[in-house]
């Protein structure tokens, strides 16, 4: 990179927020995936005047800039693919600007840790539902940016639900704030929901203004365990039909479950086939008590063999803690993971299921299923060794049938991970070529130069 | 190729199994200070396993980030994967070692810390300095406020130090105080020795008061973990060879000690020294019969304090003691034990408080703004007692109280049990 521009960074952003030692560029040169590239600089801006002067000389260089909060995306999408490029890290610009009580809504910079933003909003008795299962270690404008969701979707909503207004930086270096505090809004297109999950390739995203509920006060949460994994995706339909909206509605198998025990020690039971993670709440205690009782039964009606409701807070925290870590934790069972993010119309949930088993037995690779089934959701990891080549080309081809299945059950590739690099060659083939042509469009009249987050999405 | 032949290195499985996932910089504390993915346990491991791997160089940088880590080990507490960042940090500080010794560490840890009579005679400036009252003139004439500030903090880090190290006047047999029932061995580490001698004492009367015959040998050494941090991982397993073959002289199952750093340690003798033929097996009995102080008292029928102590406290969990131990339940089960406390808990108390050993000194920056946090917690419990058995946290915590001017006693949990049994007797 040409010292001048190098010079120019450091005159913004002052010494400290320009880095570009070999060790500097090799760790940002991942996020949460194997996949792997270094950038030429990586800059660490802390408000938005200084990503706007950033892009604008990044611009006039023609250089590529890719967005990054913690790096902890599923779908490379904060990778600089090709090789190269300036990473420009929001991790930064993490203040907590406003909380609105009267309106219900918080505005933050985009670094804010999600679950620091969640914890100063419950201070007002406000709630900020979406719960990514890396809530700990990911950004709020990486959320945006990803359409994150979470097990608390199947009630709330997703991220997006949650977009009042932004602050974006454009490919020229304009700054543009879109929406507001008002919660109907029908001035114009809806910018709010262009940006969102646009993944880096429309725009920075710098702040958020995000709508807030009323904090529910009272969960209940039950562990169903099922010797058939069958019986445990009919159960999740059952429930839903019998007119009860669980906050949340996950879904494990049993390597799953092996996993997790095997990481956490809980002592979950590991001789079953599938348990489900069910947890209802609300402001009032009868009605949370009353909607748990019911899906224990629906579950015992359905065949578990046992069901549990967590007795305090520390039983139910323990539940989500082995929920959070399930993804991670399968890298004990085999040296690579190649973690899937399908979603499928609900009533499609049991079909998927006995699908994927058949791809698992077809190619001798086995797939771990689980995931927020309420919502039709499921995350089915293949687990691979990546140093043997045979076993490589098989997860390739079974991702590829694991996309055929989603699509011609009326599913889709992605819920909540996103597009990035890794279902790019899918994409096509999901979304049909006229979606691709438009999008591609709108693409271009964002960012012309194609300097923001070039080859996300998209392949070139 | 080979990178780096004949040196020990981490093996494949300490690195290789890390997915990236990122849950790790959530609880690191030099992460959430500096918001830079080189200040993790993430990019830490990126950057042993590439130099491992021959990808990058063993550069200063690259192994200044190594040294960078607090070793608190939160990071190896919520790896899912089962990957140890912090472990790594410190295997990675030998191997630089190995390649490339710093002949200043043989001089302090071989030369120095190896051997307690250089050590007392090296510190007696110390002493002289509290004791011939230069100190006390010192504060009256309110002169430190004209040091640099990196230097008032360290000296603010100094308890009131003893007359003596511990180890001239403790005797080394303490009988029960009524019918004896256990034998202890006690370990007396350096900093209770040269610093904390006061606490050391209350940990042997509170030993004894609870029919524990207490044996301290005298010749031990250094328990190891500041040789460990600065990467000498050979001059640790000398150090606990010496341990080992002292305490084997004495003959006890139980080995106490009230340092939560140097217990930490001791109980990984066993791992340390698990591939010497010679020792392996006497390193694990060492080890299992290491118990801190806390830990070891709740193992034991306790007397029940009756003196009162008025005043509200609150409890700091030290990483060597919390994740380096897993105790943490027994240390505030002693305070709740005595009459007048009023207890109430410390937000994020198992946050490293940025001592880290000697991070204050080597990263002074880093260390007080994680100390800081801990300042913010502490102030907002409104407690006047912060107890937390660990000699480098109650230094780091000193520093931390006089920073802010808060009115705080910074105490071992024993020593408060000390002066309840005390306040009865005064009765």
């Amino acid at each position: 990179m040409q010292s001048r521009l190098i010079s120019g960074f450091q005159n913004i952003l002052g010494k400290t927020g320009v880095l570009s030692t070999p060790e500097d560029l090799a760790v940002y040169s991942y996020d949460g995936t194997f996949s792997e590239a270094r950038p030429d600089i990586v800059v660490l801006p802390e408000t938005t005047e200084q990503v706007s002067r950033i892009v604008k000389l990044a611009a006039e260089a023609r250089i590529p800039i890719v967005p990054r909060g913690m790096g902890s995306g599923l779908a490379a999408a904060s990778v600089p693919f090709p090789e190269g490029g300036i990473v420009l890290c929001l991790t930064r610009m993490n203040h907590i600007l406003e909380v609105d009580p009267e309106n219900s809504t918080v505005q933050a910079e985009a670094g804010v840790v999600t679950a620091d933003l969640q914890e100063a909003v419950e201070k007002f008795g406000l709630f900020y539902p979406p719960d990514p299962s890396s809530i700990r270690h990911s950004t709020i404008g990486g959320n945006v940016a990803c359409n994150a969701g979470g097990p608390r979707c199947l009630k709330y909503g997703v991220t997006g639900d949650y977009v009042l207004g932004l602050e974006v930086v454009l490919a020229d270096g304009r700054i543009l704030k879109t929406g507001g505090k008002p919660i109907k809004d029908v001035t114009g297109y809806d910018l709010n929901g262009l940006f969102t999950g646009s993944e880096g390739t429309l725009g920075i995203v710098t702040e958020v203004l995000l709508r807030l509920i009323t904090r529910p006060s009272n969960f209940k949460t039950a562990l169903a365990e099922f010797t058939s994994l069958d019986d445990a995706s009919r159960t999740v339909s059952a429930i839903l039909m019998a007119g009860i909206v669980p906050a949340s509605l996950e879904l494990m198998d049993r390597t799953a479950i092996q996993c997790i025990e095997e990481a956490m020690n809980l002592g979950l039971n590991t001789e079953i086939e599938a348990s489900l993670i069910i947890e209802t709440d609300g402001t009032d205690e009868h009605t949370v008590m009353r909607e748990i009782e019911a899906c224990v039964s629906i579950c015992h009606e359905s065949g578990a063999s046992s069901v549990k409701i967590a007795q305090n807070e520390a039983e139910r925290n323990a539940l989500w803690k082995a929920r959070r870590s399930m993804a991670p934790s399968l890298a004990r069972k085999a040296p690579n993971k190649l973690g899937e993010d399908i979603t499928v119309p609900r009533s499609a949930i049991p079909e998927v299921v006995q699908r994927l088993r058949l791809i698992s037995e077809k190619y001798g690779l086995p797939v771990v299923i689980f995931g927020h089934a309420g919502d039709g959701n499921l995350h089915p990891n293949i687990l691979f060794d990546k140093r043997q080549p045979e076993q490589w080309a098989k997860v390739e081809r079974m991702v590829g049938e694991i996309f055929e299945t989603s699509l011609s059950l009326g599913g889709t590739l992605s819920g909540e991970h996103g597009v990035g690099v890794l279902k790019r060659p899918y994409l096509e083939r999901a979304l049909g070529s006229v979606s691709i042509e438009i999008q591609r469009n709108i693409k271009y009249a964002f960012d012309p130069f194609n300097i923001l987050n070039p080859g996300k999405m998209f392949t070139e | 190729m080979e990178v780096l032949p004949n040196i020990e290195k981490p093996i494949e499985t300490d690195y290789l199994n890390c997915i990236r996932c990122g849950l790790c910089l959530a609880v690191c504390p030099t992460y959430r200070e500096h918001l830079n993915e080189i200040s993790g346990p993430r990019g830490r491991v990126a950057l042993a396993r590439k130099s491992l791997e021959g990808e990058l160089e063993l550069s200063t940088n690259l192994v200044e980030q190594m040294n960078a880590c607090f070793a608190c080990l939160a990071c190896n507490e919520i790896c899912p994967v089962g990957i140890k960042p912090a472990e790594l940090t410190l295997s990675m500080r030998y191997v630089q070692e190995q390649v490339k010794p710093a002949s200043w560490k043989q001089r302090l840890f071989r030369d120095l810390i190896s051997h307690p009579v250089r050590l007392e005679i090296a510190t007696l400036p110390l002493r002289i300095y509290e004791h011939s009252g230069i100190r006390k003139l010192i504060y009256q004439l309110r002169l430190t406020n004209l040091l640099p500030s990196q230097v008032r903090d360290m000296e603010a880090m100094l308890p009131h130090l003893p007359q003596r190290p511990l180890r001239q006047v403790l005797p080394e047999r303490i009988d029960a105080y009524s019918k004896s029932h256990l034998r202890v061995g006690f370990f007396l580490g350096c900093a209770q020795n040269l610093l904390y001698a006061k606490e050391s004492k209350a940990t042997v009367r509170v030993l004894a008061r609870n029919g524990c015959t207490v044996i301290t040998p005298k010749d031990v050494q250094c328990c190891g973990m500041p040789a460990r941090g600065y990467g000498r991982l050979d001059l640790v397993r000398a150090q606990a060879k010496h341990n080992i073959a002292a305490f084997e002289k004495v003959d006890v199952k139980v080995i106490v000690t009230d340092c939560a750093t140097c217990g930490s340690i001791l109980k990984n003798y066993g791992t340390l020294l698990k591939d010497d033929a010679e020792w392996a097996s006497r390193a694990e009995v060492f080890s299992s019969c290491v118990r801190d102080v806390s830990e070891f008292l709740a193992e034991i029928p306790l007397e029940k304090p009756m003196g009162k102590i008025e005043a509200r406290v609150t409890y700091h969990d030290p990483c060597h003691l919390r994740r380096g131990q897993k105790v943490w339940q027994q240390p505030r089960a002693l305070l709740s034990l005595i009459n007048g406390l009023e207890y109430i808990e410390l937000p994020e108390a198992d946050w490293c408080c940025g001592s880290a050993g000697s991070q204050l000194i080597t990263h002074y920056e880093t260390s007080t703004k994680v100390m800081d946090r801990k300042i913010d917690n502490l102030a907002s419990t409104g407690a006047q007692i912060i107890a937390s058995g660990c000699p480098g946290c109650q230094m780091q915590l000193n520093t931390a109280v006089q920073r802010r001017d808060l009115d705080v006693r910074v105490v071992h949990p024993v020593t408060l049990l000390d002066e309840a049994y005390e306040a009865e007797n005064a009765k």
